[in-house]
């Protein structure tokens, strides 16, 4: 198969300005230099992306991808290196397509499908198919400025897909749309694969990787870190994000730190046995802790997050049973939950140290360890609520027992009163 | 239907959308036959004029977006493009006529409206281009183009609001009963030509270096409004060639006046449709008429010659130009 996509030895440096000078008076002021830090986004990145093959860029926030797909739609300048594409491109990057805001859905469609290479007649020929794949029929003579982020998504995708590029770039749309059109822009990718058509998925959804890509590339801090089959890729990023594999040079939080937080793991009621929990099961979390001297005034933070980032727990900072005093020396920081009322999901565990007297934070940890929850039952949602049910029969004419049913099902946040209840 | 088709590929340009089913429709050509393309080789100047021609299609829709955004919301949408000149040619035409007479131009508003017609264009497009690729930063971040079309889309739209104005200035003459000098009407597409070559070099350069260098823009403003004032349009190139000839000691504004591009364009401009290169009044206290000069007695070739110099240093300024914002291109995506 020849290579759709070959990228060679691609590096990519930003400049941190310290502060923007973007006027003369500026420039000459600060002798005509600019100090500046460089930034390496992308370091000697190499891939061949094959014909027909659907690959992933899996990366923490901030590791390049996006940086990746413009430098090979030509959007970026690469510092050194190169991009050798073969066959029409076109890309969806992060939210929205470069549509002029002041402009109606319509002609936007022909500002971006000419951006993107079709002539006037073809975008007529699919402008229909276009409205239709983004739903926008009611709305397309609208201006864009008064779409919904997820309608701004819905059709800048229905054009870039419409295109029908050799090569179709895709930047983290997923996230955007509802599950009805994530449905849409999936089978479209299923069907772009089907016609043999080349397309790299940027996504943090491992789930949509492991299903479409055949191969995936880990990026961590502009490195590659491995190129491989999805669900090898996936584990991979996986321990990148835990902090296993960080390359040096990225000590991060807690270099000079009386405190540091070293490795953080999870244990839970079915460890041993199986590598999940289950709902209702204990989990104990510890976290390795280094204290260069004694420190009284500590107190230990835990948070659990799910899958997609959202916060499922975080520990009460005023909470006395969390304020610790640590002897100099090291020690194992342990965090008992003695059961956890979550249902399936993979969850991972932050850890933290901050002094008690002021607002410092010793140490931090983010997302460190993870742990996994898979439910046997069939109750389904995201927490485990234990839950009787019973019927009462409804006996008229006496004042039995039907006040307190409603008093019980008073969840509206209003309690009636006894009085009321009894009368 | 397209079952049996095993020939090469694109041999159906329009297959319908049944094709879902097949594994490979024709549509989609092997890697093989497509060319490769460096996505991010420096772009040599063929290569990229060539890119320019590629998409001139691309470039008309600019110009329509441009022109659309420009009139949305506003009730008397394309006339204020006939209005707005009309109103600074009155404006003008009040202050010299009426206060000063003109310097004593005869018909003073038709000369001004001829040599402002070229102006416009100029001045247009450079105020424009300044800002063009910042205010289209949502574009530029997102879709690689030749970014060149959006520079030469300023061009286009000052040339539209131009032609808008022929129409207003073709109504003028035509009700003071005035005509052209039809011999001199022959330089005009050449003089036009001119115009909108130098204005492209401009407007790519401005549009390039305002990414880097905000002020460019509020610069770029003042050296404007100086430039209208050096180049012959409010006053007559005569008035200037008559001072120098009575002090010679001034005679460095005659080649300051020659090495600007404009000067030969508007003089053409004003050659053709104002109509005379010279007008006869009364002396005052004197029954002898005194003969001015307006414009210098070239005669159609002179005046075709100083265009084409124009021509060929307007063709090498917008080359350089183009070298230049290709040179700036590469970061704007990550400037802006
Ligand atoms: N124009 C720019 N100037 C300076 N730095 C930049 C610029 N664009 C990106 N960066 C930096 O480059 C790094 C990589 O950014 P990039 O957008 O590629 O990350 P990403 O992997 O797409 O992250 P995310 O998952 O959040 O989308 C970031 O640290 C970012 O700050
Ligand atoms: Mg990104």
């Amino acid at each position: 198969m020849p290579a759709a996509i070959e990228i060679d030895h691609l590096s990519k440096q930003f400049r941190l300005y310290n502060e923007k000078f973007s006027s003369l008076k500026e420039r000459a002021i600060h002798g005509g230099k600019l100090t500046y830090e460089p930034f390496w986004a992308l370091r000697d990145v190499t891939a061949d992306i094959s014909e027909g093959e659907t690959y992933g860029i899996l990366g923490r926030n901030g590791s390049g991808k996006s940086t990746l797909l413009k430098c090979v739609a030509g959007i970026l300048k690469p510092t050194s290196g190169e991009v050798r594409i073969r066959g029409s491109l076109a890309a969806m990057l992060e939210l929205g397509a470069g549509f002029q805001q002041e402009l109606s859905g319509r002609d936007n469609i022909y500002l971006n499908g000419s951006l993107l290479g079709l002539s006037r007649a073809e975008i007529s020929r699919r402008f229909d198919d276009i409205v239709a794949f983004a739903e926008l029929e009611q709305f397309i003579d609208n201006q864009v400025k008064y779409y919904s982020s997820g309608m701004y998504v819905r059709l800048g995708f229905a054009v870039a897909v419409n295109v029908e590029p050799d090569i179709l770039l895709v930047d983290e749309v997923l996230a955007v749309g509802d599950a009805a059109f994530q449905r849409k822009c999936l089978d479209h990718v299923r069907r772009f694969q089907r016609e043999g058509r080349t397309i790299v998925v940027v996504s943090h959804a491992t789930d949509v990787i492991r299903q479409n890509c055949e191969r995936c590339m880990v990026l961590s801090h502009g490195n590659v870190i491995t190129v491989d089959e999805a669900g090898e890729a996936i584990r991979v990023f996986l321990a990148d994000l835990l902090g296993v594999g960080k390359p040096e040079g990225d000590g991060g939080e807690g270099g000079g730190n009386v405190i540091a937080i070293g490795s953080v793991r999870t244990e839970h009621g079915g460890s041993g046995t199986r590598p999940h929990l289950y709902p209702g099961e204990s989990l104990t979390v510890t976290a390795e802790v280094d204290s260069l001297a004694e420190v009284r005034d500590a107190a230990a933070t835990v948070a659990i997050h799910d899958d997609s980032g959202e916060l499922v727990f975080a520990s009460d900072p005023d909470d006395p049973a969390t304020f610790i005093e640590l002897p100099q020396g090291g020690g194992v920081l342990h965090f008992d939950f003695p059961e956890v009322p979550l249902l399936d999901g993979t969850y991972s565990v932050s850890v933290g140290v901050r002094s008690l007297s002021d607002t410092a934070i010793y140490d931090w940890k983010d997302q460190e360890a993870q742990f996994e929850v898979a439910n046997p039952g069939r109750t389904t949602g995201r927490v485990r609520m234990p839950v009787d049910v019973s019927f009462r029969v409804r006996s008229t004419g006496t004042t039995g027992e039907v006040p307190v049913v409603g008093r019980d099902l008073g969840t509206d946040g209003r309690e009636p009163s006894v009085s009321e209840a009894a009368s | 239907m397209s079952i049996g088709a095993v020939g090469p590929a694109a041999t159906e340009p329009d297959l319908p959308a049944a094709v879902d089913d097949s594994p490979l429709p024709a549509r989609v050509t092997r890697a093989t036959e497509r060319t490769m393309t460096v996505v991010n080789g420096e772009l040599r100047l063929g290569p990229r004029l060539r890119a320019l021609w590629d998409n001139r299609e691309l470039l008309l829709l600019f110009i329509r977006t441009e022109l659309k955004l420009k009139y949305k919301d506003s009730i008397l949408g394309f006339l204020w493009s006939m209005l707005n000149p009309a109103m600074v040619l009155g404006i003008y035409w009040a202050a010299f006529s009426v206060i000063n007479r003109g310097g004593g131009i005869p018909q003073f508003a038709i000369w001004l409206f001829a040599g402002l017609l070229a102006w416009n264009l100029f001045n247009n497009a450079a105020m424009t281009s300044t800002t063009v690729v910042v205010g289209k930063a949502g574009i530029v971040k997102k879709v690689a183009f030749p970014r060149e079309l959006l520079a030469l889309s300023t061009v286009g739209v000052a040339a539209f609001l131009f032609v808008i104005q022929v129409g207003v200035l073709v109504i003028v003459m035509a009700a003071l009963g005035m005509t052209p000098a039809l011999g001199y009407l022959a330089d005009m597409p050449l003089a036009i030509l001119d115009l909108i070559v130098f204005t492209s070099a401009v407007a790519v350069f401005l549009s390039a270096v305002n990414v880097y260098y905000r002020d460019t823009q509020h610069l770029t403003e003042v050296a404007l409004m100086a430039w209208f004032w050096g180049t012959p349009i409010v006053y007559a190139y005569g008035s200037i060639a008559s001072l120098v000839a009575r002090h010679p000691s001034v005679l460095f504004l005659k080649y300051l006046y020659v090495c600007n591009p404009m000067t030969p364009i508007v003089m053409t401009f004003q050659r053709a449709i104002y109509g005379k290169a010279s007008y006869v009044s009364p002396a005052a206290g004197n029954t002898a008429h005194v003969a001015t000069t307006l414009l210098p007695n070239l005669g159609v070739g002179g005046y075709a010659l100083g265009l084409v110099v124009v021509l060929v240093a307007s063709v090498a300024l917008f080359l350089g130009a183009l070298v230049v914002f290709g040179r700036l291109e590469g970061n704007f995506a990550e400037e802006l």
